[in-house]
């Protein structure tokens, strides 16, 4: 089977502008979404306290919600489905010190008589927890980023590295947009989803810009970009059917993998999506945008062979004795 | 024909991937398994703070009962003695007595001696404060870890995690019950103090408040059967529990439980002198800030046992013993972060992530061989062998597979075959020019081989900073999406290539380009 025959190479980048808009549409609204309903913390992050109750029959939730009006402790808790009728969360902004009775323990006390039920899970995150967990957070997502600058800075060229974070900003903000847009908790595994992407979408970059420096340096017209046309053009089935598999396995964990990794999977998925588009149209137009010469990276290249086979030759030289 | 190495490491691969992954698979009884993490067997992550400047205080607090007791032995006449957070304060009646005290006083290390006129105080250096506060951490861990060796729970996890924090973690704790117990036990203080009633104004203890009883130097403790009444004791203990040497369950006349401990040879002097000059007073043992009894003293008590009862149930007065056996912690501990999760949940989670990994499985199995039909069979070998090989590493390493790891396996799926459909879209697009099959293959991988590498290899470093930054469960994910890098390298790369050389013969007779590689020639 072949979905991707083309004799011709298709013009990407002629549609660049037009993507060009699209994508900062896409990143404004994000920023809008993000700046008016705000990401919604987890208790991993903000602190807090998140207890999972699963009874035999349906949830009583507002049985549920006038029993815990009884104690201050839960003032402002929330009660939410998880992932099917019987199964609720609570969450809450008070934590507890105590190791004996904690807060968790209290719940169980307060919802006597709403029925049967088994408390499945207790997750307490104190407030220096929280912020510990958050700094960690932002530190791990930032040097992440240096890293991959760094690496593709020292096996391309700046220009590469450069258009290669843009497009990882574009998703992530992208990313992030959907997460608040959704009204996801924003926990750990979030965080996770999130440095996944930026491997990812890197990984989808980089196949594409390897094929643009093999086009190259064997350009003889100078100009960048046809170049670049064909190379989108020869990698797209290629794109396509890796972000293909890995979306059918992020899918099924979407689906089938339980409401614990569900928003983790929702945040793979958009990730996956944005970042195939994001190495065909955001990441190879900023390198026509910013300048790339080709006839200057020939140069550079030329000098480079030309510098090994300088030292190539006085290693010769030297080992046959003439020096 | 010449020896094909790549095929050669490649079934060397598969076969240790099989080997070692057959004891996590089958679940024998011998050999080094994958162990589930917490979320998916269910169990009890806890983090807990230390209370240090607590440990501070009961260092001052024993400090001065051992001046108290000193000055008593060597009939030295001291009053006002008193303490704060850092330093104890006493009147030395006699000055022909300073030169014995000052001797004393030298000896305790950590601390600085002011003398002003008769007044004499003992202040801890800053220091000292610092090891003291260090101390108690540490100590808090070495008693956690015994007190839950001896719970009887397999393999708990005691380990101080930055600088001042204790992780604790508990598998296979399977009831609400049994995490109260363990959990009662590990903050339990048990801190055993021995103190004298204040015989001259107990009668007044119901009218007396807190700070008329620190003028008087006495502290008005609860009794732990009935907390109306009230006990008046001396502020300064007698002895605390750093002298027991034992303490275990045994019964009384009415065969109730209680507990029976003994005191190291210091301890027995100081018990035996205290008891021989005290007959006819009664002697207060004190638990965790409540009195417990507060018997008669008939004689002198030498030999230095006692007993503690209290209306315990059996396994109670077992997790008290256990406790006063493994020491009181010095400070008390308090809860940062908790993460509890109950084995049904665990259980679900295992059955989700399961479903999801076969299914997503077979879905990518299907496509690669719909696609590029002998190709990605090959391509298919490649990934059922990195599977194996991830379970291989992750067991020989005692790896722990969190909810989160099982989901980076998922995505390996995904992603693992990503370097075979690079691969095969090189070897198609060579095909397209009209290179033979064989160079097609050759000229392929070669081209392919750099982009792979700079495309795993950012992939990686996301991976590490993710594991060097990440916590619990998510740690997992950063190790199974490394090792399933790492081993897509192996087996994409080199063992399909592998297969491909194996089966040169075969594929340079049949030119059919449909049937190796999904295209029409």
């Amino acid at each position: 089977m072949e979905m991707f025959k083309y004799t011709n190479n298709l013009n990407f980048m002629g549609k660049s502008k037009f993507a060009l808009v699209v994508s900062v549409l896409l990143v404004l609204s994000s920023y809008i979404i993000l700046a008016t309903k705000g990401l919604n913390y987890g208790v991993d992050f903000a602190g807090g306290t998140v207890v999972q109750v699963k009874y035999t029959a349906d949830a009583p939730i507002d049985v549920m919600r006038e029993k815990l009006k009884s104690d201050a402790l839960f003032d402002g808790a929330s009660i939410t489905e998880f992932g099917s009728a019987d199964e609720v969360v609570i969450r809450m902004k008070s934590t507890s010190a105590s190791v004996t009775v904690d807060i968790g323990d209290v719940t169980r006390e307060a919802l006597k008589g709403t029925g049967e039920y088994e408390i499945r899970r207790v997750d307490i995150v104190g407030p220096k927890v929280g912020s510990e967990l958050k700094e960690k957070g932002v530190m791990s997502l930032l040097l992440a980023i240096l890293g991959i600058l760094i690496y593709v800075a020292f096996r391309f060229e700046w220009r590469f590295a450069v258009a290669s974070i843009v497009a990882l900003v574009h998703d992530i903000s992208i990313a992030l947009g959907a997460i608040a847009l959704v009204g996801l908790d924003v926990n750990l595994d979030v965080l996770a989803a999130l440095l996944t992407i930026l491997g990812y979408s890197l990984n989808d970059t980089i196949i594409v810009f390897d094929r643009i420096r093999e086009g190259v340096v064997e350009n003889r017209t100078g100009e960048l970009e046809d170049t670049i046309n064909e190379s989108v053009t020869k990698t797209l089935s290629r794109t396509t059917l890796t972000s293909l598999t890995t979306l059918f396995v992020v899918f099924t964990l979407f689906m089938f993998g339980g409401e614990i990794i569900h928003s983790f999977a929702f945040t793979l998925l958009v990730g996956i999506v944005v970042g195939t588009y994001s190495s065909i149209f955001v990441a190879s137009p900023i390198l026509l945008w910013f300048g790339f010469d080709v006839k200057k990276y020939h140069i550079k290249l030329s000098e480079k062979a030309k510098r090994e086979a300088d030292k190539q030759r006085m290693r010769d030289q030297f080992e046959s004795g003439v020096m | 024909m010449k020896f094909n190495y790549r095929i050669a490491i490649f079934a060397l691969a598969i076969i240790f991937g099989i080997v070692f992954s057959i004891p996590s698979l089958l679940q024998t009884q011998e050999g080094k398994k994958v162990s589930l993490g917490l979320d998916l067997q269910g169990g009890l992550h806890m983090l807990l703070g230390v209370k240090t400047e607590e440990a501070t205080k009961s260092r001052i607090k024993s400090l001065a009962a051992s001046i108290k007791h000193f000055s008593e032995r060597k009939d030295i006449l001291i009053d006002s003695l008193t303490f704060d957070e850092v330093s104890v304060s006493f009147k030395l009646l006699d000055s022909d007595d300073l030169k014995t005290i000052q001797e004393f006083l030298a000896a305790v290390e950590g601390a600085t001696i002011v003398l002003n006129g008769e007044e004499i105080s003992l202040s801890l250096t800053p220091q000292e404060i610092e090891k003291t506060k260090q101390q108690a951490i540490s100590q808090a861990i070495e008693t956690i870890r015994n007190r839950l060796d001896q719970f009887g729970l397999a393999e708990p996890v005691v380990a101080r995690q930055g600088e001042e924090k204790i992780l604790v973690q508990l598998a296979g704790i399977k009831t609400q019950e049994e995490e109260q117990r363990a959990r009662e036990l590990i903050s339990r203080a048990a801190k055993l103090e021995l103190m004298a009633v204040d015989e001259g104004k107990v009668a007044r203890v119901y009218n007396m408040s807190h700070a008329d009883a620190a003028a008087y130097g006495d502290v008005i403790l609860e009794d732990a059967k009935n907390p109306e009444v009230k006990h008046l004791v001396h502020e300064i203990p007698i002895l605390d529990g750093g002298m027991l040497t034992d303490a275990s369950v045994g019964f009384d006349q009415n065969n109730r439980p209680v507990i029976n401990f003994k005191l190291n040879a210091e301890g027995a002097e100081i018990f035996g002198d205290f008891t021989g000059k005290s007959v006819g007073k009664r002697l207060a043992i004190v638990l965790d800030g409540k009195v417990y009894s507060a018997p008669n003293i008939n004689e002198r008590i030498g030999g230095g046992s006692g007993q503690i009862s209290g209306d315990y149930t059996v396994m109670e007065a077992q997790d008290l013993a256990i406790a006063l056996r493994s020491g009181a912690l010095l400070a008390p501990i308090y809860l940062m972060e908790k993460r509890s999760v109950g084995p049904s949940l665990g259980a679900d989670s295992i059955q989700a992530s399961l479903i999801a990994l076969v299914g997503g499985f077979v879905l990518v199995i299907i496509f690669m061989v719909v696609y590029y039909r002998a190709a990605g069979v090959i391509a298919n070998i490649a990934l059922i062998a990195n599977l194996f090989i991830i379970l291989a590493v992750m067991s020989l390493f005692g790896a722990t597979l969190t909810l989160p790891g099982m989901a980076g396996i998922v995505l390996t799926v995904g992603m693992a075959v990503d370097a075979n459909v690079i691969i095969s879209e090189r070897i198609r697009e060579l095909l397209n020019e009209g290179k033979s099959m064989h160079k097609a293959i050759e000229e392929g991988y070669s081209n392919a081989m750099r982009a792979i590498l700079d495309a795993n290899i950012t992939t990686l470093i996301a991976a590490i900073v993710l594991y060097a930054y990440g916590t619990g469960a998510i740690k997992g994910f950063a190790i199974t999406i490394s090792i399933g890098i790492l081993a897509s390298m192996l087996t994409a790369i080199l063992g399909t290539h592998g297969i491909y050389e194996m089966l040169e013969s075969k594929i340079q007779k049949s030119k059919n380009n449909l049937f190796w590689f999904g295209i029409k020639a």
